[in-house]
């Protein structure tokens, strides 16, 4: 048995690709090419080499050592905020603008919720001067000025979502409707692992480096290659799906999800899926999500932007489903609380996003001699203003 | 035979509206379609509203939001057209996206719909190979039939495919675009329509996306059995109500 992706896209019950016919070109194109121009030398080449270069990878694996002790067990984070643009999501885009390149595309979509996605993508187009138009919901425009103002800057166009809630899921609707109108010379960069297969898969896959990373560097600190347990955040679940990639098919690594719980699962102001979500149809994927009876999808709440997603990756919905994976929700204030803590006792200050993931050592106990890895999985710089209305900075 | 095999033997030049069921008002979905019947509509797409159809534009996405505030649900939809085949004779297709179908129970949507006397559906969000590994056999039990989709960019030989497997007709998408959109058709747009007529497929097209008054109506007919008017007909219910169907109907052709 195997949580990856079979050759259809589907991971156990979830997944596949349920696109208009509209989509299907575009879709299909990509479904064909992507695993063998992956494997090409040259692509191999050129993506390791601007991960490594413009990236700045591989991120350290760094042992918290005044966090362990704290909660009394062994804590490593991999550092993947210290990326250029501060999070893990450029992995991705710098793998998607080869892929788009390979592909003779000329212009780059994409859709963004709290921006980081769309800087990301911005910052891929600059350096490869390809035209960049990014979706973002009416209203995270106005939360997140700073991130549209970046996006401006790196010569990307900032197109606002006014329809439905005017947040991500509409954001990505309104990509759809773009990949529709204009579907051959545009590629669509799609920020997680979500969408219609082949996009869950190629995004973990660009996202693998993580977890790849996470073994060697773990061999050279511990002598072996697996830890106990991978904790990552799951929105979408970009993070996590690199985090746990290699780890996926090995029973010995525990796998922790931790999804946010906003102000409480039950409060009607949530965001996590595995709880709250049933099984359904949501941008082209089968997966778990946020609908009402009738099977509209509703909309999520979380402090996190990042987080705030609907649904989640097809993967994620079968570690969920299988077993596989142990999923933990946090609410804001437990994970701004540890954001916090880790500021002050590893001088690192995490992306909300992230800060949920820190927040499961509290009640979630592990042995003395467990050896934890948590993907910390993007920097707090563009939480600071959440940080400072919370706790009054 | 099927309402709509029927009505497409005939040589006449088919006029199809789309509408949102549930919009303006949450109880105007049966006044709006024997209001058509009468204005001399040839068959009618009921749109189930989604929270988020991905193939729409502006236009059927506020008023599936409108619709969705009104109330309106899938159980909803099957009450208000339960006494429908009393009075309306024309073919009636119900167009959604396949999430609430899925959470509704795809047998029971299609039990349904052979109860309301619907006579097929419109799923675009539905691929062709999972309808027919997964729910050609239920669709085909309850004598509904699902209708596919193609653009211009679908090859010759997923259309052949696509011909193959369907029944009723093909819905031609007229161009790489959501609903809603009123360019009118170029050269381009014309070609393609020749192309499939050229292909001598074994189901009638029809042809939607952007038709939206009596010039692009004929133009489109000019190459295919019927056209297919949505986002127009959607504008003018927000514009003029439900009460003059009957004159934009005139509009768009000579009775």
């Amino acid at each position: 048995m195997t949580y990856q992706a079979n050759e259809k896209g589907y991971y156990g019950d979830f997944g596949g690709a349920f696109i208009p016919e509209m989509l299907y070109p575009n879709v299909e194109e990509l479904r064909s090419q992507y695993l063998d121009i992956m494997k090409e030398e040259s692509f191999q080449k050129e993506f390791n080499y601007l991960l490594k270069e413009y990236v700045g990878r591989p991120t350290p694996l760094y042992f918290a050592e005044r966090f362990s002790n704290k909660y009394k067990t062994k804590v490593y984070l991999k550092r993947e905020d210290l990326c250029h643009t501060g999070a893990h999501k450029i992995n991705n885009t710098v793998g998607q603008i080869l892929m788009a390149k390979r592909l003779g595309k000329t212009r780059i979509i994409a859709e963004t919720g709290a921006g980081q996605h769309g800087v990301a993508t911005a910052t891929v187009c600059a350096l490869m001067g390809i035209e960049c138009i990014v979706y973002m919901g009416e209203v995270d425009i106005k939360r997140q000025a700073p991130n549209v103002a970046r996006m401006k800057m790196l010569g990307a166009t900032v197109v606002p979502a006014k329809s439905g809630s005017r947040t991500l899921k509409d954001a990505t609707n309104e990509a759809i409707r773009d990949w529709i109108n204009n579907p051959v010379d545009t590629h669509y960069i799609i920020g997680s692992v979500v969408g219609p297969h082949p996009y869950p898969d190629m995004v973990a896959r660009f996202q693998a480096v993580i977890s790849e990373e996470i073994k060697i560097q773990l061999k050279e600190k511990e002598n072996r290659e697996n830890p106990d347990y991978v904790v990552a955040c799951v929105g979408g679940g970009s993070n996590a799906a690199g985090a746990y990639f290699h780890y996926l098919d090995n029973p010995e690594v525990g796998i922790i999800a931790v999804e946010a719980a906003g102000k409480g699962i039950y409060t009607g102001e949530s965001a996590a899926t595995s709880a709250l979500g049933k099984e359904g149809i949501i941008h082209g994927s089968k997966t778990l999500l946020m609908q009402t009876y009738d099977g509209q999808i509703t909309e999520p709440y979380s402090i996190s932007a990042g987080l705030d997603y609907p649904g989640v990756g097809p993967m994620h919905a079968n570690l969920f489903r299988t077993g596989r994976g142990e999923f933990i929700s946090i609410t804001d204030e437990a994970a701004m609380q540890a954001g916090i803590e880790l500021a002050k006792l590893e001088g690192i200050i995490p992306a909300i996003e992230t800060s949920h993931a820190l927040a499961i050592f509290k009640d979630r106990k592990f042995k003395e001699d467990d050896i934890v890895v948590v993907n910390l999985s993007g920097r707090g710089d563009k939480d600071l203003s959440t940080y400072i209305d919370y706790f009054n900075l | 035979m099927n309402r709509i095999n029927k009505t497409l033997n005939g040589d006449k030049k088919l006029l199809s509206i789309y509408f949102t069921a549930g919009y303006p008002k949450l109880e105007d979905t049966v006044k709006i379609i024997k209001d058509l019947e009468t204005s001399g509509v040839d068959f009618i797409e009921i749109g189930l509203p989604f929270s988020d159809p991905l193939a729409d534009g502006p236009t059927i996405q506020e008023s599936s939001t409108q619709a969705l505030k009104n109330g309106m649900t899938t159980n909803m939809l099957f009450n208000q057209l339960k006494d429908i085949r009393e009075t309306v004779k024309i073919p009636l297709i119900i167009m959604g996206y396949f999430n609430p179908m899925l959470q509704y129970g795809v047998e029971k949507f299609c039990q349904k719909c052979q109860e309301a006397g619907i006579d097929g559906l419109i799923i675009p969000d539905l691929p062709v190979n999972v309808y027919n590994e997964e729910y050609k056999a239920i669709f085909e039990h309850y004598g509904i039939i699902n209708i596919f989709l193609i653009t211009p960019q679908t090859s010759e030989e997923r259309i052949r495919f696509i011909d193959s497997v369907s029944d009723g007709f093909i819905y031609m998408v007229s161009s790489a675009s959501v609903t809603g959109s009123t360019k009118g058709f170029g050269e381009d747009t014309k070609a393609y329509f020749k192309r499939i007529s050229a292909m001598n497929l074994k189901n009638p097209q029809i042809i939607g996306f952007g038709i939206n008054d009596k010039e692009t109506f004929n133009q489109a007919t000019e190459f295919a059995t019927g056209a297919i008017i949505g986002s127009a007909f959607v504008k003018h219910l927000t514009a003029s109500g439900t009460n003059k169907t009957s004159s934009f109907i005139k509009a768009l052709r000579d009775l």
